[in-house]
């Protein structure tokens, strides 16, 4: 019982996170970034920063994560972080030759108040940006939000500091990816292109975090957005963003800047949150649906029907990030499922307006929390007072799982222990039957655990 | 501050060791690499140094170093005072086993917020360890001080004094502030916060024949094993730091004879210290691969020359064990005979017993490196290595992936960010960093290293990847 300590009683507690479901804003930053073809994420600060990011993020994917580090010394935090980030753009850019340098904050070089704007303006000004090569940049504090937080700014970032409106309109749509799996992205642009439409998906983590094994080390992989896929946004016809946490500020920036219209969407998870999207790209691209998706859905809706008796009623557990778990907890509920503690440790209302939205009619009864004091602690002690049919969150979810006797199912960032979310995708109708398939095995898989010999069932 | 930038593409000269082609090896790092040549120069390898700017570094920082070293004390409470990610990367990271309390592997912090950067987060901090200690009542508190606590002047020193009154436990700082250096600082930082605890137990009836095992940490295990070995030979372990570690035993460690210290870049400083404040001498030991583990035993033995049944007791350890593992190897020795690994892990230490273990299953190093060598452990590594084995210090992947195509590297032994390089390259790995599975330590450690080193390189899946570069 690693978690023997947690106890049932809640309590207000002051300002203490036991066992986050959350993470610093820096990492989203450099995922986000390695979503950019030819880019180098680098970070502003320490160097421990740096290496935890990319170990995280190796062991998530188990691929080579690559970024650079300003290795902030004492000096600098006296004097500034400005000589060792001018010195670091013109050594990456001489040794390492990305496209790009995406550059992100940390809490220590934003504390010591570095303007990232202000030096990337003086790098330029020095000429340490070679001709065609470019550094964005993103402030990403870790006081302030999660990991989401970050991987939104950077996102943003991109959107803001790349685009350009020639004035001339392209029959393209832009998708902004909120925070999913390469697998995810991969998905997205295989729906997209099934209906027809020309999409720019950004960024886009697909054959970068996923790559083949080549017998060598590329350090730049050949997927992500191109540099000049992301200066045409500006020139689209409209956003479609995908995450109103991880993805609409981008969104937001694209329209201030090239009066790129938008709309945004859930991350489509499950049935009806796929439903949206299709009906949106369509509308957006001016296109029908094919009968290759429909038939898609009709699949994910049969199987739906075909094992509803094992479903009802089942209560889940669920923690990790808003985009993920709004359309997660939508399409449990349509599964007919009872989603019953939810957690996030991502601070913003409108996770709580959406969930309300989604669940006050439904299923009013719902714990759920976001924010200070969200963290796999309070999940746990809730388990403790309402316990549950399944657990669905990252790996840190298995101790809670172990310790409660609760079938568990990752989902999520990170996943330290498994495989399969990169490479199948969560997303879509054929994501949903996968999730699907997650779930009923997972379920179906304790009822023959525990199943008296006599009752021990060939068919199910 | 950040050093300097240009690159030297091709044909640069290292003071008199010939050139390496088509790098792209930083300019500022030319001298944190060597290459063992015959009738060249011998030059110093220059350490200890800050990784230069804009370099894709396999370092870590000061508050790791500190993580690492305290983490596995399993009944103490370990609160991470910063904003979230510093504990969120460091929750149950690293596989340090522990035969009671768990304690050090939940993950708490203060999460600093914005308004605390502003206004300080001293009362967050003192609240959130009165709540902690209340409900999990621990042995002691270690509490990490992360980056901009260095910055915003919290006084965490004043908080630990009050939290320490009010709760009747050790409440210790370890100033880790991140940018403070580098992971050997932290180390550092770790060990006064050791010091702090050491000298407060009862020494009584401790036997003379005593050691503390420095510099070990348990992983998978290990600590065990070692622990066993010296208790056959009828020595007393006082204290393991920190593997399985409890704060009681760490109070009377004072109290031993001998510090027997591992991990050189961890513990040599806490071992100093004893030396000169309890003047307990100490030695340097490994664990890895058979001769460096039997001289660990002999040297122990060494100490107490006035009983030779220590000595007897040793040899009989050995002699046992060798002659249980030294069959199970030949099988591992002939399969890998010839092949070539390179080596790049945290302490360099390591990296000797490292060489010693792969020669005696037949391998060769043709690279070997450290993020925290010293110069002497460099003079020495260069003694050691055969003729065209590349030395770096504080490497990056592309370094590592060059000289790993380069020299023909069969194997890669490494960390976790190093694990998909070796993979994607088509060569064989081993992780001899915080992710082993299984006790690599011992003589049991060692026969687990042959065949985890087998088991890889002889994969199958090799035939079927374009190996090398890109050809089959």
């Amino acid at each position: 019982m690693l978690l023997r300590h947690t106890s049932t009683e809640v309590k207000e507690r002051e300002g203490l996170t036991i066992n986050p479901a959350k993470t610093c804003q820096p990492i989203g930053a450099m995922y986000a970034a390695l979503g950019i073809h030819g880019c180098l994420p680098h970070s502003h600060g320490s160097q421990g920063c740096c290496s935890y990011h990319r170990s995280t993020l190796t062991r998530h994917y188990k691929e080579p994560v690559m970024a650079a580090t300003s290795s902030f010394t004492e000096g600098a935090s006296v004097f500034g972080g400005q000589a060792n980030l001018l010195a670091a753009i013109e050594t990456i850019f001489a040794v390492y030759d990305p496209d790009i340098i995406a550059v992100h904050s940390t809490c220590l070089s934003e504390t010591i108040g570095d303007d990232l704007q202000q030096i990337t303006r003086k790098a330029n000004d020095d000429g340490k940006i070679p001709e065609g090569k470019h550094v964005i940049f993103a402030s990403t504090p870790s006081f302030i939000g999660s990991h989401v937080t970050g991987y939104a700014n950077m996102v943003a970032g991109m959107a803001d500091q790349f685009t350009v409106s020639t004035g001339e309109k392209k029959n393209q749509i832009n998708i902004i990816a909120g925070w999913m799996e390469p697998s995810d992205m991969r998905e997205i642009k295989r729906i997209s292109q099934e209906l027809g439409v020309k999409i720019v998906l950004f960024p886009d983590t697909s054959d970068v975090l996923d790559a083949p094994m080549t017998g060598k080390h590329e350090f730049y992989p050949k997927g992500g957005t191109t540099v000049e896929e992301l200066k045409s946004t500006g020139d689209s016809l409209s956003s479609l963003a995908l995450g109103c946490i991880s993805a609409e500020p981008a969104a937001i920036a694209l329209e201030k800047k090239c009066k790129v219209p938008f709309e945004t969407l859930d991350i489509p998870i499950g049935l009806s949150a796929t439903d949206r999207f299709i009906m949106a790209l369509s509308k957006a691209g001016s296109v029908t649906v094919p009968d290759t998706i429909t038939a898609d859905r009709g699949r994910l809706v049969d199987v739906m029907a075909d094992m509803e008796q094992y479903l009802y009623g089942k209560k889940v557990a669920l923690f990790g990030d808003p985009d993920q778990l709004i359309p997660l907890t939508e399409f449990l509920l349509d599964l007919n499922m009872k989603p019953v503690h939810i957690v996030s440790g991502t601070p913003g209302q409108r996770f709580e307006k959406r969930m309300h939205q989604i669940l006050e009619t439904r299923a009013p009864g719902t714990n759920f929390k976001n924010g200070i004091g969200a963290d796999m602690f309070l999940l746990h002690q809730w388990m403790k007072n309402e316990p549950v049919d399944l657990l669905i969150g990252n790996t840190y979810g298995k101790y809670m799982a172990r310790d409660e006797d609760v079938p568990f199912i990752r989902f999520g960032f990170p996943i330290l222990d498994r495989i399969g979310h990169s490479y199948f995708p969560s997303v879509g109708y054929s994501g949903g039957l996968r999730l699907l398939e997650k779930i009923l095995t997972a379920i179906l898989d304790r009822q023959d655990r525990d199943a008296l010999e006599e009752k021990f069932e060939l068919v199910m | 501050m950040p050093g300097g930038s240009l690159i030297a593409k091709q044909h640069f000269i290292f003071k008199g060791v010939e050139a390496m082609e088509h790098i792209g090896i930083l300019e500022g790092r030319q001298k944190q690499i060597f290459e063992k040549k015959s009738g060249v120069e011998q030059v110093d390898i220059s350490c200890d140094t800050s990784s230069l700017s804009g370099s894709v570094s396999q370092r870590a920082c000061v508050f790791c170093g500190s993580r690492v070293v305290l983490y596995p004390v399993a009944d103490a409470l370990h609160l991470v005072h910063g904003p979230i990610g510093c504990a969120a990367y460091t929750w149950d990271i690293r596989g340090a086993v522990s035969s009671g309390p768990e304690l050090h592997r939940l993950s708490f912090s203060t999460d600093l917020q914005e308004m605390d950067v502003i206004y300080g987060g001293e009362k967050k901090l003192y609240h959130s360890l009165i709540e902690l200690i209340e409900q999990y009542k621990p042995k002691a508190a270690f509490i990490y001080s992360t980056c901009i606590v260095g910055l915003i002047g919290d006084d965490i020193e004043a908080v630990c004094r009050k939290v320490a009154k009010e709760t009747g436990i050790p409440v210790l700082p370890v100033h880790s502030e991140g940018f403070k250096g580098t992971k050997k600082d932290g180390y550092k930082a770790a060990c006064l916060a050791l010091m702090k605890l050491i000298g407060t137990g009862s020494i009584e009836n401790i036997s003379k024949q005593s050691i503390n095992i420095l510099g070990e940490f348990n992983l998978a295990g290990e600590a065990w094993l070692i622990k066993a070995y010296y208790e056959k030979m009828g020595i007393e372990v006082v204290a393991t730091l920190t593997g399985d570690g409890r704060i009681d035993a760490v109070r009377r460690a004072h109290g031993a004879t001998l510090n027997v210290v591992q991990c050189s870049g961890s513990m040599t400083w806490l071992a100093k210290e004893m030396e000169e404040k309890y003047g307990i001498p100490y030695i340097r030991v490994s664990y890895f691969g058979i001769e460096d583990m039997s001289k660990s035993l002999y040297d122990v033995a060494k100490h107490f020359p006035d009983h030779p049944e220590i000595m007897e007791a040793a040899k009989e350890v050995v002699s046992e064990e060798v002659k249980k593992l030294y069959p199970q190897l030949q099988k591992f020795k002939k399969a890998l005979t010839g092949k070539k690994a390179a080596i790049y892990v945290g302490g360099a230490f390591k990296t000797f017993s490292l060489i010693k273990a792969l020669r005696s299953i037949g391998m060769s190093v043709v690279l070997a490196g450290s993020q925290t060598g010293n110069k002497d452990d460099y003079a020495r590594l260069k003694e050691m290595c055969d003729e065209g084995t590349v030395i770096v210090d504080d490497s990056n992947p592309v370094e590592l992936s060059k000289f790993i195509l380069e020299k023909e590297a069969d194997l890669l032994i490494g960390g976790v960010k190093e694990r998909p390089i070796a993979f994607k390259l088509g060569i064989g790995f081993c992780d001899h960093n915080h992710e082993r599975k299984i006790p690599l330590a011992g003589f049991i450690g060692m026969y687990n290293f042959a065949l985890e080193v087998y088991q890889s390189v002889m994969s199958p899946v090799w035939q079927f990847a374009p190996r090398k570069g890109g050809s089959l």
